[in-house]
C-alpha cells in the first residue's frame, strides 16, 4: 500500500518533469527553428558587398548599407534623448521624491506607458514632432519617438540600478558634509551607471527592431545617399524589411535580400544585448558590497 | 561631576522622536574637549540616536522631530541658519560597519577637502598622507593608494573610513561602534588609535563592550530607555556608580 503510493508519487513526478521539458523544448526548438531558417536563407547573401553597398537594381541588388547606418544612427538618437532624461526622472523619483500617492500613481503612469503598442508611440511622434514641431519625417524626429518608446525603460532599469546603491554610500558621504546632489553626483550616480548602462541597452534593442514608431516619422523606403543631417529621413533596418517583404515589385526576387537583412537586424540586436551583458558581468566581478 | 575640561559639545532639555515614538528624553549632558567619551547602554536605549543628533544625521528620516538644544562651541546646532552640511564638515562621523567608497584608496580620503574645494594637488597629497598616518593605516597603504578601497580587510576599510574622515580636519569625532564588525586584532589597532586621536579631537565613541569603553575613555555616559542615567570619569563609573541601573548594566545583570 505505502509502496504504491511511493510509485505513484514517482511516476507523477516524472509525468510532472516529462511536460515541464517537453515546454522548455517547444520554447528553445520554435527559437531555434526560426533562427536557422533565417541563418539558412540569408546567410547567401551576405558578405562584404551586402554590408557596405547602396540598394541597386529597383533593390534587387547590391546591399543595405544606409539602412544599417540608418539604424545605427537612430539607436544612438533614441539612447541620446532616452538616457539623460530618464535618468534624470530616475534621480528624481528614487531619491528626491516622498514616497506616497502620487508617486505611485506617476510609478504606474510610466508602467503603463511601457505597454502602449509601439505604433501609438508612431503616431504620437506623427503628430508631435512630424507635424506640430514642423522636423518633417527625419532622422531626428524618429530619434525622439524611439526615445520616448524606451524611456520607460530607461526609468526602470535606472531607478532599479539607484536603488542597489547602498545607503551606507549615501550616508557616507553625507556625513563629510556633502549636499545630497554632491552625494548622488559624486558617489550614487557612479556607483549606478554600469546598471543604469546594462538596462539602458537592453531596453534599445527592442527600439533597433521596431518598425511602427520610425515608419512615420523617420523612415524612407530608399535612399542612396546616408543622412546628412538631422533632418535628413533615413533607410532602416526593420523598414526596410518590411519594404522588400509587402511593398515591392519584386518580392520573390528579393526574398533572400529580405532574410539577410532580417540577420543583420538580429546580430544587431544580439550584439547589444550581449554588450549589455558583458559590462553586467563586469560590474558583478568588481563589486562586492 | 567633575570635569576640567571645556564642554565642546552640551545637550540641553534635548528630546528626540521618530514619528510618534519618543527615543530620548530631557538629555542634558557636558563633553570635554579632547577627551574621549563613551556612550554605553543596553540595546535600543539611544545612544545611536544621541550620537546622529550631534551631526544633523537624524534628519535625514523622514518623520522625525527635535526638541530642545545642542551646543557645539556655545552655538546651537538647531539654531535657525545653522546649515547641516557646515555641521557634519565639522563634526566627522565613522559607522559601524566600515563604509569606503567604491573608490580607490586615496580618492576615498581625498574626496571630503574636494567636495569642500581643495583642489590642489600637491595639498591633496600632502592631505592624504596626513589622514592616512594619522589613521595608523599609511604603511598599508602607500604603495597601493590607487587601488579600490573595497579590497582592504575590514579593519584596513574601518581605519581608512577613519582617516577619510580625518582629512576634514573636524573638531569632534563621532564612533559608532567603531569595531564591532571586527575582529580582536584590528579592535586593538583602533582602539590604540582612538587614544591617539584625543590629542587633537574631541571622540565620542558608542560601544557595547565594556572592556572597551574601560581602556579608552576618559568619561562615560551611561543611557537606558531614551534617558541619560549617569555620566561621569570612566573611572568612578566602572569602579563605584551612582545609580542601581548603572551597576546592573555594568555588572551584566540586566534584562
Ligand atoms: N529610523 C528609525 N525609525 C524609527 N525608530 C527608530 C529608528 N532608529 C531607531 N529607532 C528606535 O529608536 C530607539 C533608539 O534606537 P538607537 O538606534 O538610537 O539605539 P542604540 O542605543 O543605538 O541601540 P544599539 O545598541 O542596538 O545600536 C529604538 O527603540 C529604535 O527602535
Ligand atoms: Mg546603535
Amino acid at each position: 500500500m505505502s509502496l504504491d503510493g511511493l510509485g505513484m508519487r514517482k511516476l507523477r513526478e516524472k509525468v510532472a518533469f516529462g511536460l515541464l521539458r517537453l515546454a522548455m523544448l517547444v520554447v528553445v526548438g520554435t527559437l531555434g527553428g526560426i533562427l536557422l531558417h533565417v541563418v539558412l536563407q540569408g546567410a547567401g547573401v551576405l558578405g562584404w558587398r551586402f554590408l557596405t553597398d547602396v540598394p541597386r537594381e529597383a533593390m534587387t541588388q547590391g546591399g543595405i548599407f544606409p539602412a544599417i547606418v540608418g539604424t545605427l544612427y537612430l539607436t544612438a538618437g533614441a539612447l541620446l534623448v532616452a538616457l539623460p532624461l530618464g535618468v534624470a526622472a530616475a534621480i528624481y523619483l528614487s531619491e528626491y521624491a516622498r514616497e506616497g500617492k502620487t508617486l505611485a500613481v506617476v510609478r504606474l503612469g510610466i508602467g503603463n506607458l511601457a505597454g502602449v503598442p509601439s505604433v501609438v508611440f508612431g503616431l504620437f511622434g506623427l503628430g508631435l514632432f512630424v507635424v506640430f514641431f514642423k522636423m518633417g519625417v527625419s532622422l531626428l524626429a524618429g530619434s525622439l519617438t524611439l526615445g520616448l518608446l524606451i524611456l520607460p525603460t530607461v526609468i526602470g532599469a535606472s531607478e532599479e540600478a539607484l536603488r542597489q546603491v547602498p545607503s551606507t554610500f549615501r550616508e557616507a558621504s553625507l556625513a563629510l558634509g556633502a549636499t545630497r546632489w554632491q552625494t548622488i553626483r559624486k558617489v550614487v550616480l557612479p556607483a549606478a551607471l554600469p546598471g543604469i548602462l546594462t538596462g539602458s541597452i537592453l531596453g534599445l534593442g527592442r527600439a533597433a527592431g521596431e518598425t511602427a514608431p520610425i515608419m512615420f516619422t523617420a523612415a524612407t523606403f530608399y535612399s542612396l545617399r546616408l543622412p546628412e543631417s538631422p533632418f535628413s529621413q533615413v533607410m532602416a533596418l526593420p523598414y526596410h524589411i518590411y519594404v522588400l517583404a509587402t511593398a515591392g515589385t519584386h518580392i520573390e526576387q528579393t526574398r533572400p535580400l529580405q532574410y539577410g537583412t532580417v540577420l543583420v537586424l538580429i546580430s544587431l540586436v544580439l550584439g547589444l544585448s550581449l554588450f549589455a551583458i558583458i559590462i553586467r558581468t563586469r560590474m558583478r566581478r568588481t563589486k562586492k558590497w | 561631576m567633575v570635569t576640567c575640561a571645556t564642554p565642546v559639545i552640551e545637550a540641553r532639555d534635548l528630546n528626540f522622536y521618530y514619528g510618534d515614538t519618543k527615543a530620548l528624553s530631557d538629555i542634558a549632558i557636558s563633553i570635554g574637549r579632547n577627551q574621549v567619551t563613551a556612550l554605553i547602554g543596553p540595546s535600543g536605549c539611544g545612544k545611536s540616536t544621541f550620537l546622529r543628533l550631534i551631526n544633523r544625521m537624524n534628519e535625514l528620516i523622514p518623520d522625525t522631530r527635535v526638541e530642545g538644544s545642542v551646543l557645539f562651541d556655545g552655538v546651537d546646532l538647531y539654531g535657525p541658519g545653522v546649515d547641516p552640511t557646515e555641521v557634519r564638515r565639522r563634526i566627522g562621523m565613522v559607522f559601524q560597519k566600515p563604509n569606503p567608497f567604491p573608490k580607490s584608496i586615496y580618492n576615498n580620503v581625498a574626496y571630503g577637502p574636494r567636495l569642500h574645494g581643495m583642489n590642489s594637488q600637491r595639498r591633496l597629497d600632502e592631505l592624504v598622507e596626513r589622514s592616512l598616518k594619522a589613521a595608523a593605516i599609511w604603511d598599508e597603504v602607500k604603495d597601493i593608494l590607487p587601488q579600490s578601497a573595497l579590497g582592504l580587510s575590514g579593519g584596513q576599510q574601518q581605519r581608512l573610513c577613519i582617516a577619510r574622515a580625518i582629512a576634514m580636519e573636524p573638531e569632534v569625532l563621532l564612533m559608532d561602534e567603531p569595531t564591532s564588525a571586527l575582529d580582536p586584532i584590528a579592535t586593538a589597532r583602533i582602539e590604540e588609535l582612538v587614544k591617539e586621536l584625543k590629542k587633537s579631537y574631541t571622540v565620542i565613541i558608542v560601544t557595547h563592550n565594556m572592556q572597551q569603553a574601560a581602556r579608552v575613555s576618559d568619561e562615560t555616559a551611561f543611557f537606558y530607555l531614551g534617558r541619560l542615567i549617569e555620566m561621569g570619569p570612566t573611572e568612578r563609573i566602572f569602579t563605584r556608580p551612582q545609580q542601581e541601573q548603572t551597576e546592573h548594566y555594568i555588572t551584566g545583570r540586566f534584562g
